[in-house]
Order: structure tokens, then C-alpha cells, then sequence
């Protein structure tokens, strides 16, 4: 069974139109019993009629009462799936930024290169708009950051796409309620020796997005989170 | 002097809020007493302001203000670092149980469903 979860703070406006288009995509027949589908919507403690919205679009609403952020979702909906015989879990934006398509074919590329994880990055094609300042200076900025403190070397510094297998579900788990989940994930994968791939994916470009201060405040997170330890 | 005045009435203050906190069990006999010995050496200090001196002089500091100062600071920053983790660790068992509260109702919806459907 494949889970594709997806965490959602006020998105009643998006998540239906971004549900439905989950549903139409096409699954491969990756191993025994993933031709079947579930989308999870994990309500962060919305405010708005999220949760009504994706009910009504035929997911299964997981409800957080109160707002625990983006990694705090992705756990709840990792952990849902884990239970619920999951063969893969896909993590997807509900802004609908990501391109539903990008599944079917990195589920193949996974299932090719037998990786436990795949990781969606922007620049493997040309077809993700990045604005210049992000695609120029922020991002490798990240992409640095983020190997210094993962030991990882990616391509992208994550963009919220990826696939776990079930081995990944089972060893992955997120600790960072906020935006540095990204980053905790990574430094996971090399922790519990995954193998991972990575493949292109489309991401559009509604709103900037972390910007500079957010990316500040995740290595903020992440520096916290390594002294705590 | 006024200042010694001021404080002893603050500690005095301070000693009865600890007081009432731990009659209402929001503090343990180890905090009140604790809490009790940090005040009543504080308004000892206060009164007899030369008693560090002796202390100050034993570790190299001049003067024995300085000292109070000193410790006080180091004792701030180090109870600011405890706090937190503390709030760090208390915000990871609200998502523990956020998590669980959302996981286990969905379980009850899920048995309620199958309940009505035969």
C-alpha cells in the first residue's frame, strides 16, 4: 500500500484540488500490494476548513488539536502509515507547489535502484521556476549548511518531496516539530546506512517561501537540537 | 540605608511567595527549602554586605559586591540554559501527545465506521 501523506496548516483553500489531482496519478506496480492508495492529510491544528476539505475530497484526515509544525505532521502521518501496512510513504505539500506526476516516475526509480529513501531535487531538470537569489546564493549556502551538519551531499537542500520505504518508515524518526525536519531526516538516512536516490522534481513557485530568515531559523533549530542531544 | 531596606522587604516578599507556592503544591519540600536558603542568604547579604568580603577575598575578586554579582550571573545564565530544555522537552511531549490524541481518535472514527456500516 502506498501512503502519501501530507501535512496541512490552513490549506482548505488548495487541498482539495491538490487531493484530487493525488488520485489520479498512476501507481506501479512496485512490489505485492502497491497498487492501492491513501492519502493522509495530517491538520496541524487548522484554523480554517482543512480538515472538512480533504474529508470531503476522500482522504483520511489525521487532526493535530494544536499547531506542532511541519516535522511534527510528517511524524504523525509516518507513524499512521507504519501502522496501517504501508509499503511506501510519500511526503507531498499541500500548496500544491509539487507535481503529483513526479510520483508514479519516483517510485519507479526507487524500486530501480532498490533506494530506501528518494529525495526530490530541483536541479536534476530545468523545469522548477527558482527564484535567482534562492537558486544562487541561498541554496547553495543550505546545500553547504546542510552537508556540514548531515554529512550528506545532495544535490538540492530539500525540498519537502520525498519517498520512504517501509525500512526508512520503520528507522526514521522525526524529532524536530519545525522546519529542520528536512535536515534531521537527512542526517538519519546516513545514520541508519539507507540507501537513497534522488530524482527530479517540478516544484512551482507561489510564494518565496523560507527566505532568508527561515533558513536562519532552521540552522538555529539544528544547532539547538545538536547541543540539547 | 534605604537599599538594604528596599531588599529585605523584596526578599521578605519573595520568602512568602515561596511560602504560599509550595502550601499549594506547586513546590516540593526540596524547592522550598531550596528557595527559603537562596533568600534568607540573599537578605543576609543584604545586611551584612561585608560577610562576602571574606569569600571574595579566598577566590581573588575585590570586592565582595562583585562576587554576588558574579555568581548571580553565572547562576542566571546557567538556570536560563536549564529552562530550555526543559520548555525544549516539554514541547516534544506536547507533540508526543498531539501525535497520540490524533492517531488514536482517528482509530475510534475508524471502529465507530465499521460499528454503523453492517
Amino acid at each position: 500500500m502506498l501512503y502519501i501523506i501530507v501535512p496541512a496548516y490552513n490549506e482548505a483553500k488548495n487541498i482539495g484540488r491538490v487531493i484530487g489531482e493525488l488520485f489520479e496519478i498512476r501507481i506501479p506496480q512496485i512490489d505485492n500490494g502497491l497498487t492501492r492508495m491513501t492519502v493522509v492529510v495530517v491538520d496541524d491544528g487548522s484554523t480554517d476548513n482543512t480538515a472538512q476539505a480533504a474529508q470531503a475530497a476522500g482522504a483520511i484526515v489525521l487532526k493535530h488539536e494544536i499547531n506542532r509544525g511541519q516535522g511534527a505532521a510528517l511524524q504523525t502521518g509516518n507513524e499512521y502509515a507504519l501502522a496501517n501496512g504501508a509499503g511506501y510513504a510519500v511526503h507531498f505539500d499541500a500548496d500544491g507547489q509539487f507535481n503529483p506526476a513526479d510520483i508514479t516516475e519516483a517510485l519507479a526509480v526507487m524500486k530501480d535502484k532498490n533506494a530506501d529513501v528518494l529525495l526530490g531535487s530541483r536541479f536534476l531538470d530545468n523545469r522548477s521556476q527558482i527564484p535567482w537569489t534562492k537558486k544562487y546564493i541561498i541554496l547553495p549556502v543550505a546545500r553547504l549548511v546542510n552537508r556540514f551538519l548531515t554529512g550528506l551531499k545532495l544535490t538540492d537542500a530539500h525540498n519537502g518531496f520525498r519517498i520512504l520505504s517501509r525500512r526508512a518508515l520503520e528507522k526514521i524518526n522525526i524529532s524536530q516539530d519545525r522546519m529542520a525536519h528536512n535536515s534531521e531526516i537527512v542526517r538519519q538516512i546516513k545514520k541508519h546506512n539507507l540507501s537513497f536516490a534522488e530524482h527530479p522534481v517540478q516544484v512551482e513557485y507561489f510564494e518565496y517561501g523560507q527566505g532568508v530568515g527561515g533558513g536562519l531559523k532552521i540552522i538555529q533549530e539544528l544547532f539547538t537540537a545538536k547541543l540539547f542531544k | 540605608m534605604l537599599i538594604q531596606v528596599l531588599l529585605l522587604v523584596f526578599f521578605l516578599f519573595a520568602l512568602i511567595k515561596v511560602f504560599i507556592r509550595w502550601r499549594a503544591g506547586d513546590l516540593s519540600l526540596p524547592g522550598l527549602i531550596g528557595w527559603t536558603i537562596f533568600w534568607v542568604a540573599a537578605a543576609v547579604v543584604a545586611l551584612l554586605p561585608n560577610s562576602t568580603a571574606q569569600l571574595a577575598k579566598i577566590v581573588g575578586i575585590g570586592r565582595g559586591a562583585d562576587l554576588v554579582v558574579y555568581v548571580a550571573l553565572a547562576g542566571l545564565f546557567f538556570l536560563i540554559f536549564k529552562l530550555m530544555v526543559k520548555i525544549e522537552q516539554m514541547n516534544k511531549d506536547i507533540t508526543k501527545l498531539t501525535r497520540k490524541i490524533s492517531l488514536d481518535e482517528n482509530v475510534i472514527a475508524r471502529s465507530e465506521a465499521t460499528k454503523q456500516s453492517p
